[in-house]
């Protein structure tokens, strides 16, 4: 079985992360990037269907040159091979964008599954997997807290408001997975050590053969009109609990009308 | 004036409170014309009217709630090129941003999600949606510049209004392209939940954390969270180690939660967990440790043992309501 895990590499989320004034994009450079840590579980399953049925595991990833270090220690938790999509005309790409850019990439390179975090923990849209099953025309089979395999055949649950949904579909799909599926393997120190020698494959835009009027800032569908940070919020009161702070806390959700 | 598209989240002919908070939304810059897919519609129309929905187009075939968002997506997409809205709103639940993933791929459109607030843009062209974003520390306003705008509201972002509407019920196309039927969905499992209000939608929101101490514990925080008929949540630190369901996390990777009042009890307020809740409107923190972080975020705070608090605080709310 081909399983591609796409894999974005963001700011890691205990920094402070700021926007850039001259264009309204996350400043990149001066955080430390790491695995989107959804995207963890997204690896973490292609490892096991692989380990389970057999087949390779692909990371996929679009992203400038820094996003490397998180490839190669997608590779050391147990991937085959890695394709980079990297390109300076990418830079600024909303979700639409990047949804083209990575479908395109992956209708070259072929797949019976691809599997993504439920959303990246920077932008937070949490529309790929349903942007990239829509242009791929493949079952979108996302939000899965369980996945099975049998044959051709895929079945999942799918987390609901309400609880879940079993969902079956036929390979080839393209699933996202929520955090409570599995529990994320570390990358050995025999797992680090393969790693840099498995292959990566770097693609530009006209490799990829995706027209650049198309992606980046320029071609994007959305732009920030404005942002500021928020206002510090005004100081609370804080009490002691000397005995009453249950009465005193009711007296406030009094006060605010709550109760 | 032209039309704007709000998708019902509606259970039977129970319409939820987010859609008629996006019916209140959309007046701010066109006609609200809700789309309504399944059964239902009929009793729900009244309701509808009394929001200040124009029309409700109601998509109710074969086969539409057996598929995975891609059926609602195509409803839409065939609305779109029926009535040209100036926007299209959906909730920012998961499926919600799902399905207007999907339209936006359909339609080519730009698609802004997690709006916490929309406003007509200063020069009449499309709405300016406001985000919150990395933990809430900045506050982005976005709009969509090319094709039909998508917005994924959270809930909460407005109060409803009232509004006369005439809630003319029109029918909409229920025809499935083979793709819509890729994913089918062969069972749905309600997990227990109780009484208690959806999380995301609910008014106010109680969370335990780590201090709570252990599951059996979390029975302090859903008797406050009783007494004041609010959802019970809890950080990651919970969840992970199984004192509560996983379905409730509130933060970066569980829930976000917008209600009127937020209750941190035992929660230090790592940004994980604020990352899920900084929009709230007011906020009350119970905990021990005075140098907490989530101290910052609070409108009032008792810094003292939730064990006394809690219980103290729950028969006050109680005394107070037989009064």
């Amino acid at each position: 079985m081909n399983i591609v895990v796409c894999m974005k590499q963001v700011p890691d989320t205990w920094a402070e992360r700021t926007l850039r004034a001259e264009d309204s994009r996350l400043d990149r450079a001066s955080v430390d990037g790491v695995i989107n840590e959804l995207d963890e579980y997204a690896i973490e399953e292609g490892l096991r269907l692989a380990e389970a049925h057999g087949g390779e595991v692909t990371i996929l990833s679009m992203g400038p040159e820094k996003a490397s270090e998180s490839i190669r220690k997608a590779l050391s938790m147990g991937a085959d091979k890695a394709v980079h999509l990297i390109d300076d005309q990418l830079a600024g790409s909303d979700a639409l964008a990047t949804s083209l850019a990575l479908a395109t990439v992956l209708g070259r390179i072929g797949f019976d599954l691809v599997i993504l975090g439920s959303e990246s923990t920077d932008a937070r849209t949490g529309v790929l997997a349903a942007m990239l099953a829509e242009r791929l025309g493949t079952p979108q089979l996302s939000l899965a807290s369980k996945v099975e395999i049998d044959g051709s055949a895929i079945s999942i649950q799918r987390q609901t408001e309400y609880g879940y949904d079993t969902v079956e579909a036929s390979l080839p799909a393209v699933i996202s997975v929520v955090e409570k599926i599995n529990e994320p393997r570390y990358p050995s120190f025999k797992g680090i050590m393969a790693a840099k020698k498995k292959p990566v494959e770097t693609l530009s835009l006209a490799d990829a053969g995706i027209d650049p009027g198309q992606v980046g800032l320029g071609a994007a569908a959305t732009e920030v009109v404005s942002f500021a940070n928020r206002p510090p919020r005004q100081a609370g009161t804080i009490v002691k609990d000397d005995g009453d702070g249950g009465v005193k806390a009711a007296e406030f959700l009094a006060a605010q009308k709550f109760i | 004036m032209a039309e704007v598209l709000v998708l019902a989240e509606h259970s039977g002919e129970t319409v939820k409170k987010v859609t008629l908070e996006l019916l209140t939304l959309a007046r701010r810059f066109g006609e609200p014309a809700v789309v309504w897919l399944g059964g239902g519609a009929d009793g729900a129309r009244e309701r509808l009217a009394e929001y200040g929905a124009a029309k409700v187009y109601v998509a109710d075939g074969e086969g539409l709630d057996d598929y995975v968002v891609a059926p609602a997506a195509e409803v839409l997409a065939s609305l779109v090129s029926r009535t040209s809205p100036v926007a299209v709103l959906v909730a920012a639940t998961p499926e919600g941003k799902e399905i207007a993933g999907r339209l936006a791929v359909k339609i080519s459109s730009g698609v802004l999600t997690d709006a916490v607030d929309l406003t007509p843009g200063d020069d009449g062209s499309g709405p300016v949606a406001e985000q919150s974003i990395f933990g809430g520390a900045i506050i982005v306003r976005s709009r969509v510049r090319s094709g039909t705008p998508i917005v994924a509201v959270r809930p909460n972002a407005a109060a409803p209004e009232p509004a006369e509407g005439a809630a003319a019920l029109e029918p909409a196309s229920t025809e499935l392209s083979e793709a819509a039927k890729a994913a089918r969905i062969t069972d749905r499992v309600v997990a227990q939940r109780g009484e208690r209000p959806d999380l995301t939608e609910a008014a106010i929101v109680v969370s335990g954390g780590r201090g709570v101490g252990n599951a059996e514990n979390f029975a302090l925080i859903e008797k406050l969270a009783d007494s004041l008929g609010a959802a019970v949540g809890a950080s990651r630190a919970a969840t992970d180690a199984g004192w509560y369901p996983h379905q409730f996390q509130v933060g970066q990777t569980g829930k976000t939660v917008s209600p009127q009042l937020y209750l941190a009890v035992g929660i230090s307020g790592a940004i994980q967990h604020r990352a899920g809740m900084q929009t709230s409107k007011t906020i009350m923190v119970i905990n021990k440790d005075p140098e907490a972080p989530i101290f910052e975020l609070a409108d009032f705070g008792v810094v003292g043992d939730l064990f006394n608090v809690v219980p103290q605080l729950t028969d006050e709310i109680a005394r107070r309501r037989e009064s």
